[in-house]
């Protein structure tokens, strides 16, 4: 069993007893709620009598079902009816709502941090399993389902087992070109989408170090895609800046300085033990995109899509039903897989670094004839920063259509979906068939540059070979 | 233990295999579906994907087999379950009719999303996986009786080990899944571990 890792330690620090099951009971400093996965646990709680128990360390969205062009209400259909739920459930519970009207809606994992709601040494749980975002900051952070909200809503714990600890050391330094996305891949391709199952990953190594907070967060987001419920990075320099410019801190300076001893003394220690540890060697990645239907099927640019038979057993028939699926051979590579769609977002992608990147591959070029192309800002805030820096005029130059913040083509939830076979570019995170709200639909996850060439091209594109333009802001 | 407390050792009733790994809670029930504000009425969608044309044509798939109609146990390969954290998901099984999901290994999500529900994910390896979807395969009206306490499975003339986590275990077997209750009557403890850590600011605290 793992000691002296950040886990060991906010663990302890939010345990409140053992239960009867051999679980236990763990205080909750952050829940985020949204509309799909909330509305019942509400109900449940009227159906018990309860309150909810602590509607200050909770905050809400509205993500999954927003339409990212037409805010009007009624939205159309259940959405509306979903909304006018969370509406009514956050007002009777005194729960601090970012809906549209304030300005600072937005996919509930990209708002947390940007508001300072996420911050070191805290339990972060919400009813989305990309939660293990917020392990960014080095909190403990995990998504949960229905009826655990509704243990949150109650009580303000959660009942949870303790899982391992594997460190994932990411030496040496990332390639030109090569981004987080890049290595969260090419970790869920190396350790499996199962592997992580029954450990929290810790992301060290100086390549994660030397990302920024929005790199960190694509990759604890995508914990989940390699089965770990959750993943996190220590809280460093890095981190104290970011958390000194949010809402939480950038006018109480003084509270800042009080709670950073504590962010400091959650470190894992330099003699921690680890149940496990992986290291991998970031200066060898390319950039990585996927040839199949889970998030582990993928591959470097330039190499081939792995024949069945080549891989273990236990991989082979998913992967010949994906390769069916995709339309795609053995040893041919990924790059010019035609595309139709270009998905620029959701809560792995579309923050504001994601959004500056690709527009530097954008700039003073056309998105191809054959393809439609849409930038979603991962909230309203980075929309009308990026709005700031001219990056929407890039954007729309190019043909790329600019729209309002949501989880959009993510997922099939809201207007924004796949039609039929279409092959999209995306820099979401699961290429699940039907993922994009088409059974027949096809998905490649890449990094967001990577989108924006494949954007320009029409099919997938190694980004390195498109000259960058400076985007002046 | 009072009278009323539901207990869940064993499930007992026939099965229905789908085979496959990394069958996704997005296959289980696609996100078009989670535009709801109950759980009622899931069970008729799910699989819907994978079981039905965009005509509403049934295709190919254990759910809509009539044999496996009356089914109350699932049996599955690895990885079962990964993916979004939808409750959707086992509840759409469960309304359905699953009571107990026996497999090669769970998303851990799902899992606990099925325990809050109390149902059964019961593990046991790859070859006495294969050999069970087999067997139901060629016996849907069989018995199989998952025994969660002593953490096996029987049917025909097999008795298999299978692992039950050790929280689940206790948790289906004394009955206490739902934690809402127990948890809630730790509020002052619950209270003195909030004011314990330095990012709650004095004076906050919950109704306890």
């Amino acid at each position: 069993m793992s000691e002296g890792t950040l886990y060991d330690k906010v663990w302890d620090r939010h345990k409140v007893t053992t239960l009867p099951t051999g679980q236990d009971q763990l205080f909750v400093g952050l829940h985020l709620v949204h509309e799909v996965t909330s509305p019942q646990a509400f109900g449940m709680l009227r159906e018990r009598d309860m309150e909810v128990a602590y509607p200050e360390r909770t905050h809400a969205t509205v993500d999954h079902i927003v339409p990212t062009d037409d805010l009007d209400r009624p939205f159309e259909g259940a959405a509306e009816e979903m909304m006018s739920q969370l509406e009514e459930n956050v007002r009777e519970a005194g729960i601090e709502f970012s809906h549209p009207g304030t300005g600072d809606q937005g996919i509930v994992h990209v708002i947390g941090p940007e508001q300072g709601l996420t911050q070191p040494g805290m339990t972060v749980v919400c009813g989305d399993s990309h939660t293990s975002t917020h392990g960014a900051f080095g909190a403990l952070a995990f998504g949960i389902g229905t009826s655990q909200i509704r243990d949150v809503l109650a009580t303000g714990t959660v009942a949870m087992e303790k899982k391992d600890v594997r460190r994932v050391r990411v030496d040496g330094e990332l390639g030109e070109g090569v981004e987080a996305k890049d290595v969260i891949l090419e970790i869920i391709r190396r350790l499996g989408t199962d592997g992580g199952v029954g450990y929290v990953y810790e992301y060290a190594g100086e390549a994660i170090r030397n990302l920024d907070m929005e790199g960190r967060m694509s990759i604890c987001n995508m914990s989940i895609e390699g089965g770990a419920r959750a993943g996190y990075v220590e809280p460093d320099e890095t981190t104290y800046e970011w958390l000194r410019e949010t809402d939480a801190f950038e006018d109480d300076p003084e509270r800042f300085e009080e709670l950073k001893p504590y962010w400091e003394s959650i470190a894992s220690d330099d003699d921690a033990e680890y149940d496990d540890e992986v290291v991998i060697d970031g200066s060898a990645l390319d950039p990585v995109v996927t040839w199949g239907t889970t998030p582990g099927q993928g591959v470097g640019i330039d190499d081939p899509i792995p024949a069945p038979e080549d891989l273990p057993e236990d991989k082979q028939d998913t992967a010949r039903r994906a390769q069916e699926h995709m339309r795609v051979e053995p040893g041919e590579t990924m790059a010019g897989y035609p595309i139709d769609v270009a998905f620029l977002g959701s809560c792995t992608n579309a923050r504001l670094p994601d959004l500056r990147r690709a527009a530097r591959v954008v700039a003073g070029r056309e998105v191809h004839d054959d393809v439609r192309a849409m930038v979603v800002p991962g909230s309203q805030r980075v929309k009308a920063a990026a709005e700031r820096e001219g990056l929407d005029e890039v954007f729309r130059e190019a043909g790329f259509d600019w729209r309002g913040a949501g989880c959009s083509m993510c997922l099939g939830m809201n207007p924004d979906q796949l039609e039929g076979d279409e092959a999209c570019a995306s820099s979401s995170n699961r290429n699940f068939v039907g993922r994009q709200g088409s059974k027949e639909g096809r998905t490649v996850l890449m990094n967001p540059r990577m989108v924006a060439a494949a954007a320009i091209e029409g099919e997938v594109t190694d980004v390195r070979d498109l000259p960058e333009t400076e985007v002046k802001a | 233990m009072t009278e009323d407390v539901e207990t869940v050792e064993r499930v007992t009733g026939t099965g229905v295999p789908v085979r496959g790994n990394d069958i996704d809670t997005d296959q289980i029930i696609p996100a078009r579906f989670l535009k709801v504000v109950t759980f009622d009425g899931l069970g008729q969608f799910v699989f819907q994907d994978v079981r039905f044309t965009d005509d509403d044509e049934p295709k190919d798939h254990p759910f809509n087999e009539d044999r496996f109609r009356d089914a109350s146990i699932l049996v599955v390969n690895a990885n079962f379950g990964c993916g979004s954290s939808r409750e959707h998901a086992p509840q759409a099984l469960k309304r359905w009719g699953i009571d107990a999901i026996v497999g090669e290994s769970f998303a851990e999500i799902f899992a606990g999303n099925c325990l809050a529900l109390g149902v059964p994910t019961v593990t046991a390896d790859q070859a006495e996986i294969e050999a069970l979807q087999e067997f139901v395969d060629e016996n849907p009206d069989a018995e199989i009786d998952v025994d969660v306490d002593d953490e096996t499975v029987s049917y025909g003339d097999r008795e298999i080990d299978a692992t039950v986590d050790d929280a689940q275990r206790r948790a289906l077997v004394e009955g206490v899944w739902d934690t809402t209750a127990l948890m809630k009557s730790n509020a002052e403890a619950v209270a003195e571990t909030a004011a314990s850590l330095p990012y709650i600011e004095a004076g906050a605290g919950g109704d306890a």
